[in-house]
C-alpha cells in the first residue's frame, strides 16, 4: 500500500503541469461513504485533473485505460472534512478600538506556513472556515481555505468563486465574549450588543439605498466605506454571517436579527441549541456545533451538552460541526461526530454534518462535501469505521493530491506529536532533503 | 431525548438524597458479560457480589451463586471504579468564575500549608460529571501553576460530605516546574534555576531544623516530605524540568511522583531507572507552551518501559473545564497502548501509585465495592458508562 501510494505521489507530482491530460487514478475496492447517497460497500472512485470523474460499485465502474490503480480494499474512503469554524493559521482580526469592524479581513493576518495547517490535514480536514475571534460583536471577515500543500502565500490556500472572488463569510458574536464592562464603545449589556449591531445594519441599508439611487453615476455614489461595503455584501447575501452564540436567549436574538435584516446565517457553537432546537429549525437556519468534553469553563457553556447534535437533527435543522481549533484539536475532528452519535445523533447525519452540511454552510456544496462525479477530489482514507477510536486516518487528499500520508515521517509527526510537531513546515526544506541534504 | 435526560437527572437527584444516609448499603449483584477484575484475566459472564460496601465474591456465573435479596444490576462490561490520579475538580468548579476557582492562591510562590480539604466542594457539578463516567476516586487539590501551590488529597466522588468521601487528606504536595510557575515583573521564581534554588532552600532549611523547633505550617509539611511520608507531585513537561525533578529527589532522598511529561518520550530510560511513577498529562492536552513537543505516544512508551503510570484530567483554565480520564486513556489506546494496560492505568496501577491498592483498583474480595458499568468497550467513542457503584452504593444510573 505504502509503495503504491508512494509511487502514485511521485507520478501525480510529475504530471501536474500536464493538467487535464493527467493520468487518471482509480481507488479500488474501498467502502465509500459518498454522503450524497448510500455507502458503497465495495466501491471504486476515479480521479483525474483534481476532480472525481467516476464513482460507483467496483463491479460497474470501468477503469479507464492507462489509469493508475490504488488498491484500497478494506479501507474506508469518504469526502474530506469541512471545519466550519477554526482559528488555525495564527491570524487575528479586529483590534481593541471598536466593537464592530467589518472592514478587517482575517486574510491579511494568516501565516500560510503555519504548522496548524498540517495538523488539520492530519485530522482529515480539507476545507476550513478560518475566522477572527469572538471578543467583538463583529471581528471581521472570515476566509474559506483548502488546506493544499506547499502554500507560500495565503492565495495558494484560498477558494475563489466563479467570478474570481475570494470566498469567505463574516464573523459576528453576541453574549459575554464581546461585552466589556466600562469598555468605552464596547457594549456592556446584551441589549446594547443587539442595538449596536442593528444600528450598523440600518446604516448599511441606507448605504445600499444610496448606491441604488446613484444608478451607477459616480458623482452620486456615497463615499467609499470599507465597512459599509462589506455589510452591503452581507445584506445582499454574498457573504454568510457566522454568528458566535451560546445561550438560548442569545440564539433567539440572532434569529430576530436575521429576520429583521434578512442576512444569510450559520449559527456557530449554539451551545444551548437543544433548548430552542425547534425555533432554529423553524427559522431554517443552519447550526455549526462544537462538542466539548465537559460542560462549563465559562458561564455560557454551562449547558453545552453533547446532546446538541441529536436535538437539532430531531428538530430537522441542518447540523454541521467545527473544531474552533485550538478549543478542540483539528486532529481529532472526527471524534466530535462520534461523541454526537454517542449522544443520540444518527451516524448518517453525523457524517453528513462533517462534510456536505459544512459545504452547504460555506456555499461550497457544488464543489466539495461528497464523493460525486464532477466534484473536487478532496477525500480521506481510513483503515476502518470513521467514528471509532481505533480507526487510523491514513491519507488526506485535496484536488487529487495527497497532502497527508501517515507513512511519511513528517506527516506522522504532525498527527502524533513529538519534537518539532508544532513548527511550520518550510517548503524549501523538503526540496533540500530530497536533494540529499541533511535535516 | 432531552426529556429522558431530565428524568435521569431527577432520578439521580432523588437517589442522591436516599442513598446519602449511610445505613443504606444495599446488597448488590453485578452481572456482566465481561468483568475486567484487574486481578487476573477478565471473566466472561461474571458475577460480582457486593455486601456492606465491599466486594464479597467475584467469579463466573457458574461459580458465584446470587443469594436471594440481592439487587441485580446488569451491564455488558464491568470494571473497577476508575481513578483520576490528578485533578483540581471540587476545588475548581465548572462555572470558572472567581468564586468557584479555589485551586490556586496567587499571593506567594511557595504555600505548602494550603490544604485541599479546606477547599473541596463534593457537590460541585464536575464531581458529579466525572462520577457519571465511572470515575469513583480522584486525587484532587491545588493546581499546577505556582511553584508549590498546595496539598493534594484523595476522595471518592460520592458522599454527602467530605468525611464520607475522604480517603487521604494529604496525599501529595503539588510542585510545578517550568514556564507555568515562572513569575513576571521581578518576582520570584523568575527563572528555572531560581525555581530549583527556592525548593532546595526550603528542603535544606527543613532538614536543618532542630527536632524541638516550634510548629510551623510550612516546615511541618517539608519535614513530612523529607520523612517520605508524603511525595512531591512534580509537574514537569520539558526534559530539563523532568531532569531537575529527578535530581531534587536524588539530592534530598525524597519520594516524588512525576506529572505532565510532555517530553517524557525522550527520557524513558532515565525515568524508568529512577523508579518513580508518572501521572502523564492528558493525551488531548493542548500542545502549547512547555507542552509544544508532546506526543500522543508518550503514555504507551512510558508504560511499555515498565514505568508505573496513571492518567490525569489535570487542570484546565477554560473549556473543557475538566477532562475525563476515560476519554484520555482511550486516546492513548488509539496511539499504541493496549486496552489492558490502559485499564490498568485507570485502576490498579493508579491505586498503587496513590498507595491505595489494598482498598482500590481491582475487583477482588474485601476491596471497596467501586465499580463502573459500560454498555460496550469502555474505550470506544460511542460506548456509554451506564452506571457507577461507589462503596457498594449505586452512585449513578445516568447513561453517559
Amino acid at each position: 500500500m505504502k509503495q503504491i501510494v508512494g509511487s502514485l505521489v511521485l507520478s501525480v507530482l510529475s504530471i501536474v503541469s500536464v493538467g487535464a491530460q493527467e493520468t487518471p487514478v482509480a481507488f479500488v475496492n474501498a467502502k465509500i461513504f459518498t454522503i450524497s447517497g448510500k455507502p458503497i460497500e465495495r466501491g471504486t472512485m476515479v480521479v483525474q485533473g483534481g476532480k472525481i470523474v467516476a464513482v460507483g460499485d467496483s463491479r460497474s465502474i470501468k477503469i479507464p485505460d492507462g489509469a493508475k490503480q490504488v488498491d484500497v480494499s478494506g479501507k474506508v474512503l469518504m469526502p474530506g472534512l469541512v471545519d466550519t469554524h477554526s482559528h488555525i493559521g495564527e491570524g487575528a482580526g479586529a483590534d481593541g478600538t471598536s466593537p464592530i469592524q467589518p472592514d478587517v479581513r482575517i486574510f491579511d493576518a494568516l501565516n500560510p506556513k503555519s504548522g496548524s495547517f498540517q495538523k488539520a490535514q492530519a485530522g482529515g480536514i480539507t476545507t476550513v472556515n478560518v475566522m477572527p475571534g469572538s471578543g467583538h460583536l463583529n471581528s471581521g471577515q472570515t476566509l474559506y481555505l483548502k488546506l493544499r500543500d506547499g502554500a507560500k502565500i495565503v492565495e495558494d490556500l484560498a477558494i475563489y468563486d466563479k467570478d474570481g472572488r475570494m470566498m469567505g463569510g463574516i464573523k459576528f458574536a453576541n453574549g459575554t465574549n464581546s461585552l466589556r464592562a466600562g469598555g468605552g464603545n464596547f457594549p456592556g449589556t446584551r441589549a446594547k450588543s443587539a442595538a449596536l449591531i442593528r444600528e450598523q445594519f440600518l446604516k448599511a441599508q441606507e448605504y445600499r439605498e444610496k448606491i441604488r439611487k446613484a444608478e451607477g453615476d459616480p458623482a452620486k455614489m456615497p463615499a467609499p466605506d470599507l465597512a459599509m461595503q462589506t455589510l452591503v455584501e452581507v445584506l445582499d447575501g454574498k457573504r454568510v454571517v457566522h454568528f458566535h452564540t451560546h445561550r438560548h436567549d442569545d440564539i433567539m436574538t440572532v434569529l430576530r436579527l436575521k429576520e429583521e435584516f434578512g442576512f444569510r446565517l450559520v449559527l456557530q457553537h449554539v451551545s444551548e441549541a437543544w433548548k430552542v432546537a425547534d425555533e432554529i429549525a423553524k427559522a431554517g437556519v443552519a447550526s455549526s456545533i462544537i462538542v466539548i468534553d465537559s460542560p462549563g469553563g465559562k458561564l455560557e457553556a454551562m449547558d453545552l451538552l453533547m446532546i446538541n447534535g441529536a436535538a437539532l437533527e430531531k428538530a430537522g435543522a441542518l447540523v454541521g460541526f467545527h473544531t474552533d481549533d485550538p478549543i478542540t484539536d483539528s486532529r481529532w475532528f472526527l471524534r466530535s461526530a462520534a461523541l454526537a452519535v454517542r449522544n443520540g445523533m444518527s451516524r448518517d447525519m453525523a457524517l453528513y454534518g462533517m462534510t456536505l452540511a459544512g459545504a452547504k454552510m460555506l456555499d461550497l456544496d457544488d464543489r466539495i462535501g461528497s464523493i460525486e462525479v464532477g466534484k473536487d477530489a478532496d477525500f480521506i482514507i481510513l483503515n476502518g469505521d470513521p467514528l471509532s477510536v481505533y480507526t487510523v486516518l491514513e491519507e488526506t487528499w485535496i484536488d487529487g493530491k495527497v497532502v497527508f500520508d501517515r507513512s511519511r515521517p513528517e506527516d506522522r509527526l504532525a498527527a502524533v506529536g513529538g519534537f518539532g510537531a508544532g513548527l511550520g513546515r518550510d517548503v524549501h526544506l523538503s526540496c533540500y532533503e530530497e536533494l540529499g541534504g541533511q535535516k | 431525548m432531552i426529556v429522558r435526560t431530565f428524568i435521569c437527572f431527577a432520578v439521580f437527584a432523588a437517589s442522591m438524597i436516599l442513598l446519602s444516609s449511610s445505613d443504606l448499603h444495599a446488597q448488590i449483584a453485578v452481572k456482566a458479560e465481561t468483568v475486567w477484575t484487574m486481578n487476573g484475566t477478565a471473566i466472561s459472564n461474571g458475577v460480582v457480589l457486593i455486601r456492606d460496601g465491599k466486594i464479597e465474591a467475584v467469579g463466573s456465573a457458574t461459580q458465584v451463586r446470587i443469594p436471594s435479596g440481592y439487587k441485580i444490576v446488569s451491564a455488558k462490561v464491568a470494571t473497577p471504579g476508575l481513578i483520576d490520579a490528578r485533578t483540581v475538580v471540587g476545588l475548581n468548579g465548572y462555572l470558572n468564575q472567581p468564586h468557584d476557582q479555589m485551586a490556586l492562591d496567587g499571593s506567594a510562590p511557595i504555600q505548602p500549608e494550603l490544604r485541599a480539604i479546606d477547599a473541596y466542594d463534593g457537590r460541585e457539578k464536575l464531581v458529579e460529571y466525572l462520577r457519571e463516567f465511572g470515575i469513583t476516586t480522584i486525587q484532587t487539590g491545588h493546581q499546577p501553576s505556582a511553584l508549590v501551590s498546595g496539598q493534594m488529597m484523595i476522595v471518592k466522588t460520592f458522599g454527602a460530605n467530605l468525611d464520607e468521601a475522604l480517603i487521604n487528606p494529604f496525599s501529595s504536595l503539588s510542585v510545578t516546574l517550568g514556564q507555568s510557575s515562572i513569575a513576571s515583573g521581578g518576582r520570584s521564581p523568575g527563572t528555572r534555576a531560581k525555581q530549583i534554588a527556592m525548593i532546595r532552600a526550603e528542603l535544606t532549611k527543613a532538614k536543618a531544623a532542630k527536632p524541638d523547633s516550634p510548629p510551623d505550617l510550612k516546615s511541618d509539611v517539608w519535614k513530612k516530605v523529607l520523612a517520605k511520608e508524603v511525595p512531591l507531585l512534580i509537574y514537569a513537561d520539558k526534559a530539563i524540568d523532568i531532569m531537575n525533578a529527578l535530581r531534587l529527589a536524588e539530592e534530598f532522598d525524597i519520594r516524588i511522583i512525576l506529572e505532565g511529561l510532555a517530553e517524557g518520550h525522550d527520557l524513558v530510560e532515565r525515568i524508568r531507572a529512577s523508579g518513580f511513577p508518572v501521572i502523564v498529562h492528558a493525551p488531548m492536552a493542548r500542545p502549547t507552551g512547555d507542552r509544544e513537543n508532546l506526543s500522543l505516544e508518550t503514555p504507551s512508551k512510558l508504560r511499555a518501559a515498565g514505568i508505573p503510570l496513571a492518567f490525569q484530567s489535570g487542570h484546565e483554565g477554560y473549556v473543557p473545564k475538566t477532562r475525563v480520564v476515560l476519554f484520555e486513556a482511550a486516546m492513548a489506546v488509539a496511539h499504541g497502548m493496549s486496552r489492558d494496560d490502559a485499564m490498568a492505568a485507570l485502576t490498579i496501577d493508579a491505586a498503587k501509585i496513590l498507595g491505595l491498592d489494598s482498598r482500590l483498583g481491582s475487583i477482588a474480595v474485601g476491596k471497596d465495592a467501586d465499580i463502573a458499568l459500560f454498555n460496550g468497550d469502555p474505550f470506544e467513542f460511542t460506548t456509554h458508562c451506564v452506571g457507577t457503584i461507589i462503596n457498594g452504593r449505586i452512585a449513578s444510573e445516568a447513561k453517559r
